[in-house]
């Protein structure tokens, strides 16, 4: 570093430093670190719109793949203000912040108005396709909920982004497991929502109908699907929507 | 044979690095369900090993040996991170199938094991033929093993039909172990022994003391 400002000089003295002396030991730390993370990131960031177009095509897929499953139909997107449950016209983005108490499916906050998807026969509301999503073990689960007309039996349940242990908690992606839940209740008749994955059922009782056997292995990723589950049935979620839709089902 | 083509050709067969060396077996017996899935992980790892490498051995006489794990561990691990984005851009799919099985490629004792058992002491150039060589090695284990598992757990290869199914109307009952990672464990054996009864010299000597631990 005694030849002064040629950098080039400079650099030379750099490599010709020992290995073992502290500045060539920080200096080499230091500058591996900046050429992988620039790698790393000229790459992530360059790929990411590909990344999120993969993203939305599965999102897509797997909710007509949903209703090709349910019999059909193209349902109709409305968006929903999620705080009177009336349609809204526009989204105008903005969020609520959750208080941790009601804040059981661990978002933080959520958005003002969201967009459902409703399938009618005639005027007759034949299903209702609520996307959902929730904190589960290590990822944030992000699903799509079918309910019936009654509005209280879910007709389906899938889930499309989560990223938990492959193996245990990644298995919500299971058809077979996302099969448990089709015909399940989610309240019962006082109107509490029970619906939950249970740890386990014990001694052979068999689930009610409230009650859909949890992952073995992974019962945080369970709990969570019970959670975000309660989280959007309940009045911070699409509550007071469902409500509305029960009083114009209602005779 | 000349000292370059030793470095490339040995290690495919000679001195492969799963059967002779029992290295990175614990992703082939993830990914070997299929022959496709075996395909684009081999892939990956060439790609990573032989970048490594090659890296590695051009900086080699600048790494402080105090810290040369850590400098070779980010390296390699920048080189899993950015095939896993190439993956989930351009195969997402396939990237869906693999899961945490390219992440983990950074834990391949193979790709860290050549980085410091040969490119910190050879030139460039032969640490190339090196990477390129175990990658190989590794690969024609993984597609072997691949092609038995979905051939005979599916009755398909690259997922065309090869033995009509009893599912689809032909005589082929599919074994279900086939599908299920203890398969390639015996695949792996057998293949392990055909290989030491043909070179004999392979063969360990009698297991006084020896553990299998460090080894994935």
């Amino acid at each position: 570093m005694a030849s002064g400002v040629n950098p080039l000089a400079w650099w030379r003295g750099f490599l010709a430093l020992p290995n073992d002396t502290p500045a060539k030991t920080f200096g080499v730390a230091l500058l591996v670190a900046l050429v992988c993370s620039l790698v790393v990131s000229v790459t992530a960031v360059s790929l990411q719109p590909l990344q999120e177009a993969n993203r939305l095509a599965e999102r897509a897929s797997q909710l007509s793949g949903m209703m090709e499953f349910l019999g059909g139909g193209v349902p109709e997107a409305r968006l929903v203000d999620l705080t009177s449950g009336a349609y809204a016209e526009r989204d105008p983005g903005t969020q609520t912040e959750l208080p941790a108490e009601r804040d059981r499916a661990g978002l933080g906050s959520r958005e003002d108005v969201a967009t459902v998807f409703e399938l009618r026969d005639g005027g007759a509301l034949k299903l209702v396709v609520l996307p959902v999503r929730g904190s589960g073990y290590q990822s944030t689960l992000k699903g799509y909920l079918a309910l019936a007309a009654d509005l209280n039996t879910i007709a389906a349940l899938t889930f499309y982004e989560q990223d938990e242990t492959p193996g245990l908690g990644a298995r919500i992606e299971d058809a077979a497991w996302q099969a448990l839940w089709a015909g399940k209740q989610v309240a019962d008749a006082a109107g509490d929502i029970r619906i939950e994955a249970v740890k386990s059922l014990g001694g052979g009782a068999a689930a009610n109908v409230h009650q859909v056997d949890g992952i073995s292995g992974a019962t945080r990723t369970s709990n969570g699907v019970t959670n975000l589950l309660r989280f959007w049935l309940g009045p911070d979620g699409y509550g007071p929507y469902l409500d509305r839709l029960r009083g114009e089902t209602a005779p | 044979m000349s000292d370059r083509r030793r470095t490339l050709i040995d290690p495919i067969l000679v001195s492969n690095p799963v059967t002779l060396q029992v290295l990175g077996i614990c992703s082939a017996l993830a990914v070997t369900t299929s022959l496709s899935t075996a395909l684009v992980m081999s892939a990956a790892l060439i790609f990573v090993l032989t970048l490594s490498n090659v890296t590695i051995s051009l900086i080699r006489n600048h790494i402080p040996r105090s810290i040369r794990l850590i400098v070779q561990i980010t390296i390699i691990a920048s080189l899993v991170i950015v095939v896993d984005q190439v993956l989930q851009a351009y195969m997402f799919a396939m990237s869906k199938r693999l899961s945490v099985f390219v992440g983990l490629i950074v834990t391949n004792c193979i790709v860290l094991g050549r980085a410091e058992g040969f490119a910190m002491k050879n030139p460039p150039g032969a640490s190339l033929l090196d990477g390129i060589g175990n990658g190989i090695g590794y690969a024609l284990i993984l597609v072997v093993i691949g092609i038995v598992r979905e051939l005979f757990g599916a009755g398909t290869l690259m997922g065309f039909a090869i033995l009509p199914t009893v599912a689809d109307g032909g005589w082929f009952t599919p074994l279900g172990l086939m599908a299920l990672p203890p398969s390639a464990f015996f695949l792996l054996g057998l293949l392990v022994w055909a290989v030491r009864t043909i070179r004999p010299e392979q063969a360990e000597p009698a297991p006084d003391e020896q553990s299998g631990e460090g080894r994935r």
